[in-house]
C-alpha cells in the first residue's frame, strides 16, 4: 500500500504563493512506484524535499506533490573511502550528524543544511567553494531514479549517462530520485579558520578575489545594499579554510530560536533593512583577524533561526540570484546595485560569490564561471516585480542567467536565453512529471 | 545486566517498521544499544537494519514475523540470544483502523482487538517470561498506548478499548514487579504523532509531535520506568481533564 495523497496547505520558501495541494508522504522506497503509477489519469506529479526552493520550481503545476522527506535512511557508508549512499529525503543536516564526527564533510554545501539530497541533486546546488569543488552533482557517483514510464533505474556516468546528467540540476523533472550515492570530502577538523575583510566598493571585491580564491577554499562576500553613491558596493568578504585544530564534532541540533508566527508585513521596511545593513558593515567592515569558528557558524548562519522566512510576513518575498560571465561581471553587478539603490527597495541580504570553471555536466545547472549576486526583496507587488524585471534585463544584456531554485517570476524568454540546453531536458522529462516553474518558462 | 535506573543495553522492538519505533531505534542505535527488530515486512526490515547499523548499532538481529498472530514458543528467547542478550522489549505495532467499519463489520472489530489487544498482551507476557530468565527484575516490557485508551469516545472506542486494555495489562505487570521482582511493565500513552497511521488527519498545531519527539520521550522513560507515562508530558493533563469531565458535559462534545 502506498501513502495516500492528502490535501495540505503548502508553500515554497519565499511564500509568495500558498495553496492547498494533494501531498503524499511515503516512508518506504517500495511505495514510490504505486504513487507514480496512474499519474497520467490523475494529473502530473512532482517530487519535493524540504521546500527550501524560493519560488515555484518546487511547486506542482496543478497536480500532486510527493514529498520525499520521509525516505531518509542511510543505505551504505564506508568510513574509509567516504562514499555514502542514502535515500533522497535524507537532509544535509542528517548527513552531517553522521559523518562530521568521523572526519568527513559534504564536498560542497548550500547556505542551509535543511535541504534534502534529492533537492541538492535536482538543483545541482553550489557552495562557497565552487572555485575548488564545483557544484554538488560533480560528487554524485550514482543515483536511483523512479520513472512512471520505465520503473526503477540506476544511473551513473557509465550507466545511462544521458539521463544521469539530465537529472543533475534537472529540477526534479526526470523522475523521482529515490537515493543518491555521494563522494564525501575529508576534513581535518569541524572548524573553519575564517577571515573577514571589509572593502569599500565593488572594485575592492574584485581586487580581493584572485588572492582569496588562490588561498582559501570558502569565499563569499556580503554587500551593503543600503550604501549609495561613493559607498556603493561596499561590503565584507568572508574567506575560510578548514582548521587543522578543534577536533571532530557535529553541530548542535537544537535551534537557537524559532519564529512561531508570521511577522507583520512592516517589520522589514526600508529603514529597518537599511539600519541592519549599516550596522552589519560597521561591525564586520573593519575586522581583519583570523577566527576559528564551528562549521555551522561559517556555512549556516541563517539556520540558527528556524522559520526566518516568516519575517517577511504573509506577502512573502522574492530572491533574485544571477550569474554573470567573468569579463562583464563587474559592470553588470554595479548596474544592478545602482538599480536597487535607485528603487529604494533595499535587499535585506545581498551575497556576492564567484564561480570557477568546474562543470557537473547538468543540462540546466545554474553555475557557470563568473560572479553571482543573490538578493532578496519583500514582495510589494508590482513595484517589486518591476524592479526584478529590470535586474533581469541587466543580466540578459551581460549574457548571464537566473537561478531557478530562487525564482518565481522570470519570463520564459529570460529562462530560455540563459539555458540554451533546456530542450534536451524537456526531451528527457518523465511524461508524468511537471512543475509550475517548468510549465511557466517553457510553455508560455 | 543493568541497574534499575539505567539506559538499556539490548532492546527488542516488536513492530520495528512503525515510524515511532524507527525513531526510537535510531536514538538507541546512536547510543550503541543492541537491537532485535521484528516486523512482518522483510523488505522494510532490511532497509531499517542497514540504516541502524550505519548509525552505530553494535549488533542487530531481525525477524519477519506475523506479530498479530502472537508469539510462537521459544522464538523470542532465541532472538534475544542471537542479539547478545536483551533487557527491554518495546511493543510498538498497532492498527488505528476505522471505527465506523469496526461498528458495522464484526471481522473488522475482531482484527482491531486482535492486533492491538489480544496479540499485544500475549507478547507482553511472553516478553516478561523471556526477560525474567535473562535479567529478572531489571527486565522491562514497554507498550505504546494511546490517550484514546483513557476514556471511551465516539470516534475511536474500539481501538481505544484495545489500547486501554493493553495499558491495564502493563500496569498490572508493573505492580507485580514491585511485589515479586518479576520484569517490569510500562505503558507510554501517546497523543497525536505525525506518522503513516495518522496520514489522513489534518495536522499541525501544538498538540502534534514528530516521531522523533515521541521517541525522545519513550527513550527517556525507558531509563526511568514508571507504570504509566504520557508522551509528550502535557498529554497527562489533557487526559486527566478528559477523564474528569462530567458525563453531562462530555456527552455534548463530538470527539
Ligand atoms: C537559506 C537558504 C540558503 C540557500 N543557499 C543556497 C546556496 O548557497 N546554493 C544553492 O545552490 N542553493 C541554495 N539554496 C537553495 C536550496 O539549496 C535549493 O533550493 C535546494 O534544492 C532545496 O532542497 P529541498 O530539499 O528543500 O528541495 P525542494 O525545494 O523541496 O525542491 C527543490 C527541487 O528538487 C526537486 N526534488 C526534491 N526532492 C526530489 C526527489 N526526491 N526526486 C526528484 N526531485 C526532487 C523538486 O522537484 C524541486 O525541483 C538556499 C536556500 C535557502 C532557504
Ligand atoms: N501516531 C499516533 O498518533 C499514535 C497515537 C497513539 C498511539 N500510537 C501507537 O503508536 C504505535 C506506533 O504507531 P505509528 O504511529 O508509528 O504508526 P505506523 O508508522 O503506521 O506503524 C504501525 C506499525 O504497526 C504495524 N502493523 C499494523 N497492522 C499490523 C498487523 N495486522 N500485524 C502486524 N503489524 C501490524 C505496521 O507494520 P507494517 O509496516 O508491516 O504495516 C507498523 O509497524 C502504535 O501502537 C500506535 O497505536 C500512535
Amino acid at each position: 500500500m502506498s501513502a495516500p495523497f492528502v490535501s495540505q496547505s503548502y508553500r515554497s520558501w519565499g511564500g509568495v504563493t500558498r495553496t492547498a495541494r494533494p501531498v503524499a508522504h511515503p516512508k518506504w522506497r517500495q511505495e514510490l512506484a504505486g504513487l507514480l503509477g496512474g499519474a497520467r489519469d490523475r494529473g502530473d506529479v512532482l517530487g519535493v524535499g524540504l521546500g527550501r526552493s524560493y519560488g515555484d520550481s518546487g511547486l506542482d503545476a496543478g497536480g500532486r506533490l510527493i514529498c520525499g522527506r520521509g525516505l531518509d535512511r542511510f543505505m551504505a557508508f564506508d568510513p574509509q573511502t567516504g562514499v555514502l549512499r542514502a535515500e533522497a529525503g535524507a537532509s544535509l543536516d542528517d548527513i552531517l550528524q553522521l559523518v562530521a564526527p568521523r572526519g568527513w564533510f559534504l564536498p560542497t554545501t548550500p547556505g542551509t543544511r535543511f535541504v534534502t539530497l534529492g533537492g541538492a541533486v535536482a538543483n545541482d546546488v553550489h557552495g562557497k567553494n565552487h572555485h575548488r569543488a564545483g557544484s554538488f552533482g560533480l560528487h554524485v557517483r550514482r543515483l536511483g531514479l523512479i520513472r512512471s514510464d520505465r520503473g526503477a533505474l540506476e544511473l551513473s556516468r557509465e550507466q545511462e549517462p544521458q539521463l544521469f546528467f539530465a537529472t543533475l540540476g534537472g529540477l526534479g523533472l526526470t523522475g523521482f530520485i529515490a537515493w543518491v550515492e555521494l563522494q564525501l570530502a575529508p576534513t581535518p577538523s569541524s572548524f573553519l579558520d575564517q577571515e573577514a575583510i571589509g572593502f569599500s566598493g565593488l572594485d575592492g571585491y574584485f581586487d580581493l578575489l584572485a588572492d582569496s580564491h588562490d588561498r582559501f577554499e570558502h569565499v563569499a562576500a556580503w554587500i551593503d545594499c543600503s550604501a549609495t553613491g561613493g559607498g556603493l558596493g561596499r561590503g565584507v568578504m568572508f574567506r575560510a579554510n578548514w582548521s587543522a585544530e578543534g577536533g571532530l564534532v557535529t553541530h548542535e541540533r537544537r535551534l537557537k530560536l524559532t519564529l512561531p508566527l508570521e511577522a507583520p508585513g512592516w517589520v522589514l521596511n526600508r529603514w529597518s533593512v537599511g539600519a541592519f545593513n549599516s550596522l552589519y558593515y560597521s561591525v564586520h567592515g573593519s575586522r581583519h583577524g583570523l577566527r576559528r569558528i564551528p562549521y555551522a557558524a561559517g556555512f549556516y548562519p541563517l539556520d540558527a533561526i528556524g522559520g526566518w522566512n516568516r519575517l517577511y510576513g504573509r506577502a512573502g518575498f522574492f530572491q533574485h540570484q544571477s550569474v554573470i560571465p567573468e569579463g562583464v561581471a563587474r559592470e553588470a553587478v554595479r548596474k544592478m546595485l545602482e538599480r536597487i539603490s535607485a528603487s529604494g527597495q533595499g535587499s535585506f541580504l545581498a551575497v556576492l560569490k564567484s564561480f570557477g570553471g568546474k562543470d557537473s555536466g547538468g543540462l540546466v545547472s545554474f553555475p557557470r564561471p563568473g560572479a553571482s549576486l543573490a538578493l532578496d526583496f519583500p514582495n510589494r507587488g508590482a513595484e517589486t516585480l518591476d524592479l526584478l524585471d529590470r535586474l533581469d534585463a541587466i543580466v540578459a544584456d551581460a549574457g548571464g542567467r537566473i537561478y531557478p531554485a530562487k525564482d518565481g517570476r522570470m519570463s520564459a524568454a529570460m529562462f530560455q536565453q540563459g539555458y540554451p540546453r533546456w530542450r534536451a531536458l524537456e526531451a528527457l522529462r518523465d511524461p508524468s512529471f511537471q512543475s509550475a516553474f517548468w510549465r511557466r518558462v517553457t510553455q508560455s | 545486566m543493568k541497574s534499575s535506573n539505567a539506559a538499556p543495553m539490548g532492546v527488542i522492538i516488536l513492530g520495528a517498521s512503525s515510524a515511532i519505533a524507527e525513531a526510537v531505534a535510531r536514538r538507541l542505535a546512536t547510543k550503541g544499544v543492541r537491537l532485535g527488530l521484528v516486523a512482518r515486512d522483510a523488505v522494510k526490515l532490511a532497509a531499517i537494519g542497514d540504516d541502524l547499523r550505519i548509525r552505530g548499532a553494535p549488533q542487530i538481529a531481525v525477524r519477519a514475523w506475523d506479530l498479530a498472530a502472537g508469539p510462537a514458543p521459544g522464538a523470542l528467547a532465541e532472538l534475544a540470544q542471537e542479539m547478545g542478550g536483551a533487557d527491554t522489549v518495546l511493543i510498538a505495532y498497532g492498527l488505528l483502523g476505522d471505527q465506523a467499519l469496526a461498528e458495522a463489520d464484526g471481522a473488522a472489530a475482531l482484527e482491531l482487538l486482535q492486533v492491538n489487544f489480544t496479540s499485544a498482551v500475549s507478547w507482553a507476557l511472553e516478553s516478561s517470561r523471556v526477560l525474567a530468565t535473562i535479567c529478572g527484575a531489571h527486565g522491562l516490557v514497554v507498550g505504546l498506548g494511546s490517550v484514546a485508551g483513557d476514556r471511551g469516545r465516539k470516534s475511536n472506542f474500539v481501538y481505544g478499548a484495545a489500547k486501554g486494555g493493553l495499558a491495564l495489562a502493563l500496569q498490572g505487570m508493573a505492580h507485580r514487579s514491585a511485589l515479586t521482582g518479576a520484569p517490569r511493565g510500562m505503558v507510554v500513552k501517546l497523543g497525536f504523532v505525525d506518522t503513516p497511521m495518522t496520514a489522513g488527519f489534518k495536522k499541525g498545531g501544538p498538540l502534534w509531535s514528530t516521531p522523533d519527539q515521541a521517541a525522545a520521550a519513550i527513550v527517556q522513560a525507558m531509563a526511568r520506568p514508571k507504570a504509566i507515562v504520557y508522551a509528550p508530558w502535557f498529554w497527562r493533563w489533557i487526559a486527566l481533564i478528559i477523564r474528569l469531565l462530567p458525563e453531562a458535559v462530555f456527552n455534548r462534545a463530538d470527539l
